[in-house]
């Protein structure tokens, strides 16, 4: 047998120094620009004292005086438990739905005017309907997040699905690849990038639905102390919940981006060597 | 001897679209004994691949029947493998060499012993032992083909049905390929049918060459190649009667081409 050769997957190897310089320019690059915003912000509100904008110093005082404590218990947590539930329950009903209608064309056909009905519908409008049903209850609020956030899963895993390249279908077929086999080996793994793009989009709007769910009927929540704060002229305490906010669409996003680069480290190779 | 593996009979592929039917394969019959190495040519167009679909039981005739040890094929039979031509789209990017090639293994109830022995040969069959945890994207094309044929020789076919397998790698890796596929028939006695539309890859390769006509296709010659089964690239295509066989299934693919040739029906 003759010697054959690998082809070079780029690989970015470099010295352990450049590492560093690389580390410090990245975190250069990811705080660089709120740092500069914050300063800005620190010199003109400092300057004019607007009523509405409470200084930096003033902000992070009032975060920590709202936030940490109890109402990271009473508040923060039973809304971010609500939010996960919600993601989460939007991804599995989103992937298994998604991937029976996407293998079936009788079921995409039947179902597909219905799914445009429905997605039609603005999630906050469910909100009293649900609240009537079920109460002002967390199941009302982890609801009213799947109901807007199952949407792009299901339509990206359908489409996914649906893509599955003829060749790997023929491939599973011809070594008599059991069906079940077929959705683990075959299915899913070819359909994951687009679920992914999904799941992403997904996420964005379960922070939005967990707010809006929040700002009524409750007394809990962080979008009912943030409407709360506004009610009462609580300005840097108002500001302080819009911040978290901020700060767990960042840490969500983070989260999001380890798992990807994790279960979707061949489909990046195999776009980087198509790159060359 | 000579045991019948395979028999192919007036098989017959009709396209229907809502543009008209388009006749694929008019009228096709063959038969390969068990050990063979039978190369299929053919003009470009002229239904190759869908004869070998048929024969794969991935595509239902329209007339005609495909049998393997006198069973008649309806769906992808057990004792055969497929090689496709797009490795690329073949091989799971998801799934190491050693995933892929453990794929067609996976659902068959093999003690864990067994299983890894078959994938190690198969892979050391095919050059690759030492590349397991590798991702097909890592390698070049010659290299995942050859991953795919391990794949296939894991399986443990009696049957190696191979459709134009090397038509997207370069010259020299094919010559490499051709004779993995030489040795996979000589080492290992497997029958092989292998599809291409290259003359001289057909009768490097094979013991008997089948010419198929253009499209609607039907068999124009059976011609059984009369060269030592030891082959070398060198010396094999540098012998007379090398470059007469091949002249011939030339002349025989230039007349499919201008559709000269008639069929004696």
């Amino acid at each position: 047998m003759s010697v054959v050769n690998t082809v070079k997957v780029p690989k970015t190897r470099r010295g352990k120094r450049s590492l560093w310089v690389r580390m410090g320019e990245s975190t250069l690059y990811a705080f660089g620009l709120p740092l500069i915003l914050i300063g800005l912000w620190a010199v003109w509100a400092t300057a004019t004292s607007p009523k509405f904008f409470p200084t930096p110093a003033e902000l992070a005082e009032a975060f920590v005086d709202t936030w940490v404590g109890k109402s990271f218990f009473e508040d923060v947590v039973p809304s971010l438990t609500r939010l996960g539930v919600g993601i989460i329950a939007s991804i599995a009903v989103g992937i298994a739905v998604g991937t029976l209608v996407g293998l079936s064309r009788v079921l995409r056909e039947l179902v597909e005017p219905i799914f445009e009905f429905f997605r039609a519908i603005p999630p906050p409008v469910m909100i009293p309907v649900i609240t009537v049903i079920l109460g002002a209850t967390d199941s009302t609020k982890v609801i009213i997040i799947v109901l807007g956030a199952v949407w792009p899963v299901l339509l990206n895993t359908i489409d996914g699905v649906r893509g599955t390249d003829s060749v790997m279908k023929e491939t599973a077929r011809s070594f008599r690849i059991t069906p079940i086999q077929r959705l683990w080996s075959l299915v899913l793994p070819a359909a994951m990038p687009r679920i992914m793009t999904g799941i992403r989009q997904a996420m964005s709007i379960a922070l939005i639905l967990m707010v809006i769910s929040e700002m009524s009927n409750t007394s809990a929540g962080l979008g009912n102390r943030i409407v709360y704060f506004q009610r009462n002229y609580l300005v840097a305490e108002m500001w302080s919940g819009i911040a978290l906010l901020g700060l767990v669409g960042v840490l969500l996003a983070l989260i999001f981006g380890i798992v990807e680069r994790r279960m979707l480290r061949w489909y990046h190779g195999v776009k980087e060597t198509e790159r060359g | 001897m000579a045991e019948n593996l395979l028999t192919v009979t007036n098989l017959k592929k009709v396209y229907e679209s809502s543009t008209g039917s388009v006749e694929a394969i008019a009228d096709i019959s063959f038969e390969m004994n068990r050990g063979e190495l039978v190369c299929i040519v053919g003009p470009s167009g002229c239904g190759k691949t869908t004869l070998l679909k048929c024969i794969a039981g991935l595509l239902k005739p329209t007339a005609g029947t495909v049998r393997i040890d006198g069973t008649e094929v309806t769906a992808p039979p057990r004792n055969m493998a497929v090689v496709f031509q797009e490795y690329g789209r073949s091989l799971y990017p998801w799934l190491t060499v050693r995933g892929n090639v453990e794929l067609p293994l996976r659902h068959q109830k093999l003690p864990k012993d067994e299983r890894n022995r078959i994938i190690e040969d198969a892979l050391e069959a095919v050059g690759l032992a030492g590349k397991h945890d590798s991702y097909p994207w890592q390698l070049s094309g010659g290299m995942q083909q050859r991953v795919a044929i391990a794949r296939a020789v894991a399986y443990q076919p009696e049957v190696l049905v191979m459709d134009e397998p090397f038509a997207a790698v370069d010259a020299q890796t094919r010559a490499d390929l051709e004779d993995l596929v030489r040795a996979l028939h000589r080492d290992r006695g497997m029958s092989i049918l292998f599809v291409t539309h290259d003359i001289d890859e057909s009768v490097y390769l094979g013991e008997r060459v089948v010419v198929l006509s253009s499209s609607p296709t039907w068999v124009q010659e059976d011609i059984t190649v009369d060269l030592a089964p030891e082959r070398d690239q060198i010396s094999t295509r540098a012998l007379p009667r090398f470059t007469e066989l091949r002249t011939h299934v030339y002349q025989q693919v230039q007349r499919a081409k201008r559709g000269e040739a008639v069929r004696a029906s």
